[in-house]
């Protein structure tokens, strides 16, 4: 364990003493051994997908920073790397995989369409992932190379470094939705309350909020 | 009269035993085909009924049709089947150009042709690579990885993105390949044998694969074109159909290749149709990477429908004013008021677009017959009566691309 | 629907003789007179206008003389569209897997209950195609045995590809829960 410990890295005792002791913080030991195996759950929707693969894969392998074990299991897992636009009937779902996965876990959204909604700005593609879950990490690209998403788990390691704690309680001061503010100020007023998302499969119900038919007062369509 | 899906899942015609159960597979899974949802009613391992729950990635891509005009839409079009996006485009602007009556040059047609070639072997590549990591077999995989990142030089070299290349144009393409990129199809070309011998020789006699992809997922010819399957699934089972022969376009015609079918229609015909296509493929690339036309790749027509090149616009008022026209919101294309439906053979079967206009420079609709949708609606019927453990292979061999199936 | 469109040959009969073996076909079928249905042909589609009334009897007619494959089946919304009679037109491509022949029939439907029959028991292929029309423009299919939604959640509201349905849709992509990260 002879440290050759990069940027941020853990302040400890270089050469290792003769009797085998080493001094530093358990916050420090718990960071080191996450961000150097961190196993992802690849919530591979669309293209970005097929990029994770390529990632995965022979030439760009991410296996070299530690992040080789995609299980697909979200119990099993500690990264969540959204992978592709997420429509609104897959929201609920994603919501509830992130839910199951246990503490710490962590957060990438891969590309454009998980960033923002990128070229997609239509009814089914929710614009950003970050307006409904907590992310960590994005990543800009259409899709995005390989090399930026080893560079973003790079990243990812780097914030785990600097931030983390090995009873996870750095989250316990995260207690509002992170991402940006929707709808008063961005639909007009004759889009604003329309059919709520009381999917069946959503994670929570927040209340009963009032089902309403869009189309009930036109008089095309039904 | 609307159902709903758990009045279809409960229907009648599934026994009423003790014993039966219902698997939720999805939409989050292990197999690597990506957002799909499938609720089986099962006796122990063996399927009884399975209900597909589809629409996980519905972007709205047919909306966005219409907003978009021709030469911005080819961006999305590419998003379609994204393990082979040039076919996508090759497909769309075939459409485009048979609604504005564009001819095409004798270059731009062979560079497509080498294209939807690449293409084909880049998405049998994965098809087969995927279906084998299903099954467990890591490393045909990660051979077959290897030079799909090949092939995305390729694209990167001629346009810039390794991914998505909206490489199309209405009538031409982004701009010329030059000699490095014949250069970089030619060391493709000399690698690829071995590399496609290295995966035929860890699957093809593999004892295992052969057991979970023989007799699995049988479909037979009446009930292939019953149900509208193209493609090298509908090849597996035995009809000889294949658009480059049937309705030549681009420069199939001049090219001679073979069209590789099989008789029995299971998973294991549908992987070797694949393979042995890729080979074709091969022979195609190589034919046309040798004699390819030299010329203009855009082509020249009056009413100023294709983009010029970008010296041209720098350096003349022609190129300048015809780059305008072509870009301003209130300019641009006048096609016909009319209706087209044309078609190509992409890698996953017939690939067509329906474009409706208006006159306009968007289309007024825009339909894509989607060769993944029509199969993936074959999979109740290839799967019963089958185990669990099938659905992996039966998902691997039908190569469900989740993006072209939702649109 | 486009009936007096400049560019589409309007001839009283097909050019090509395969497709107008089949036409002449469905118009005996049907008992009307040869000729009498509408032919519209654009670059290589034959289009063949018959009214929702008719046209089940002359698809299973043209199954019967051979048309096998039912290529695609695809709705428009024509609301504001340049000379259009009626508001949704579907298109039926179909194919003779033996001969290569295609022949496009289209048809139509209007509000307030847009209504077509279903061909799922002549082509299979049908199926899911006929769910997508239903669940995008909206247009029921009697006959179909399980038409619900496909690609949006049942759930859903509305049908987006009418031209009065804006593309950004109206709010339904925004209202979910936000989760915060102490409590996920």
């Amino acid at each position: 364990m002879g440290c050759g410990m990069a940027q941020g890295g853990v302040s400890m005792e270089v050469s290792l003493p003769e009797d085998g002791f080493i001094v530093t913080k358990l916050d420090e030991v718990a960071n080191w051994c996450r961000k150097n195996s961190l196993w992802p759950m690849a919530f591979a929707t669309a293209c970005c997908g097929i990029e994770v693969m390529a990632t995965g894969a022979s030439r760009h392998d991410i296996a070299r920073f530690g992040a080789e074990a995609f299980r697909f299991s979200p119990r099993q897992c500690d990264l969540m790397i959204v992978a592709g636009r997420v429509v609104m009937k897959m929201l609920p779902v994603l919501q509830r995989i992130w839910m199951q996965m246990p503490e710490p876990k962590w957060c990438i959204s891969m590309g454009a369409c998980a960033s923002s909604g990128g070229v997609f700005d239509t009814y089914a593609v929710v614009q950003g992932i970050d307006r409904f879950l907590p992310v960590d990490v994005y990543i800009p690209g259409c899709p995005p190379r390989p090399e930026q998403l080893i560079q973003a788990v790079l990243d990812l390691q780097e914030k785990v470094q600097r931030t983390g704690t090995y009873n996870a309680r750095e989250f316990n001061k995260r207690t509002q939705p992170e991402g940006p503010r929707p709808l008063a100020t961005e639909l007009g007023m004759a889009e604003q309350m329309i059919a709520p998302a009381n999917f069946r499969t959503t994670t929570r119900s927040w209340g009963e909020l009032p089902m309403v038919n869009p189309l009930a007062n036109r008089e095309v369509g039904r | 009269m609307p159902l709903k899906l758990a009045d279809a899942i409960a229907a009648p015609e599934v026994e009423e035993r003790d014993c039966l159960w219902t698997l939720n597979f999805g939409p989050q899974h292990p197999a690597t085909h990506t957002t799909l949802r499938l609720v089986l009613n099962l006796d122990g391992e063996v399927i009884l009924k399975a209900t597909p729950d589809i629409g996980f990635l519905h972007s709205g891509f047919e909306k966005l049709g219409e907003h978009l005009d021709f030469n911005q839409y080819v961006t999305i079009v590419d998003r379609m089947n994204y393990i082979s996006p040039v076919a996508n485009e090759i497909a769309w602007h075939q459409t485009i150009e048979t609604l504005l009556d564009i001819e095409l040059t004798p270059r731009c047609k062979m560079i497509r042709v080498i294209f939807a070639e690449l293409m084909r072997i880049h998405d049998h590549l994965l098809c087969c690579g995927a279906a084998a990591l299903d099954l467990g077999a890591f490393t045909a995989f990660l051979y077959a990885f290897n030079q799909r990142e090949l092939i995305n030089e390729i694209n990167e070299w001629a346009s810039g993105q390794r991914f998505h290349p909206s490489y199309t144009r209405v009538g031409g393409l982004q701009r010329d390949v030059d000699d490095a990129w014949v250069d970089r199809v030619r060391s493709f070309l000399g690698g690829f044998i071995a590399a496609h011998n290295d995966v035929s020789r860890l699957l093809n006699r593999n004892r295992i694969f052969l057991d979970r992809c023989r007799g699995v997922g049988v479909l037979t010819k009446e009930e292939a074109i019953n149900r509208s399957v193209t493609g090298p699934v509908a090849r597996a089972s035995g009809i000889q159909r294949d658009l480059r022969r049937l309705r030549p376009y681009l420069a199939y015609e001049a090219i001679d290749f073979d069209v590789v079918c099989a008789e029995e229609g299971d998973c294991l015909a549908r992987y070797l149709v694949r393979m042995e296509e890729m080979l074709e493929s091969y022979k195609i690339v190589k034919w046309a990477i040798e004699n390819l036309p030299g010329g203009p790749v855009n082509a020249d027509v009056e009413g100023r429908m294709v983009l010029p090149n970008q010296l041209s616009v720098y350096r003349s008022i022609e190129g300048l004013i015809n780059h305008f026209e072509l870009n301003m919101s209130n300019r641009k294309w006048k096609p016909p008021v009319d209706e087209v439906y044309t078609a190509t053979e992409s890698p996953n079967g017939e690939l067509g677009f329906h474009v409706v206009s208006d006159g306009g420079p968007c289309a007024w609709r825009v339909r894509t017959r989607p060769p993944s949708f029509i199969h993936f609606s074959l999979f109740p019927h290839l799967a019963e009566g089958h185990a669990v453990g099938d659905v992996a292979a039966i998902l691997g061999s039908l190569n469900i691309i989740a993006a072209e199936l939702d649109r | 629907m486009s009936e007096t469109a400049q560019t589409t040959a309007e001839a009283k009969l097909f050019a090509d003789p395969a497709v107008e073996v089949l036409a002449s076909g469905v118009e005996r079928a049907l008992g009307v007179e040869t000729g009498s249905l509408l032919r519209t042909s654009f670059r290589d589609n034959h289009r063949l206008n018959i009214e929702p009334g008719r046209v089940l009897q002359a698809l299973a007619h043209l199954r019967e003389a051979g048309m096998d494959m039912l290529i695609d089946l695809s709705g428009t919304d024509y609301l504001g569209y340049p000379e259009a009679e009626h508001r949704y037109g579907v298109s039926y491509i179909l194919e003779n897997t033996n001969s290569g022949t295609r022949i496009i029939v289209r048809t139509w439907a209007d509000d307030p209950t847009p209504n077509l029959h279903s061909v799922f028991d002549i082509w299979r292929g049908s199926d899911w195609m006929e769910r997508e029309v239903y669940d995008m423009l909206g247009i029921e299919f009697t006959g179909h045995p399980d038409l619900r939604r496909i690609l949006l959640p049942d759930e859903f509201a509305g049908h987006p590809l009418r031209k009065d349905y804006p593309l950004r849709g109206l709010g339904e992509r925004h209202h979910f829960v936000p989760l915060a990260r102490d409590e996920s």
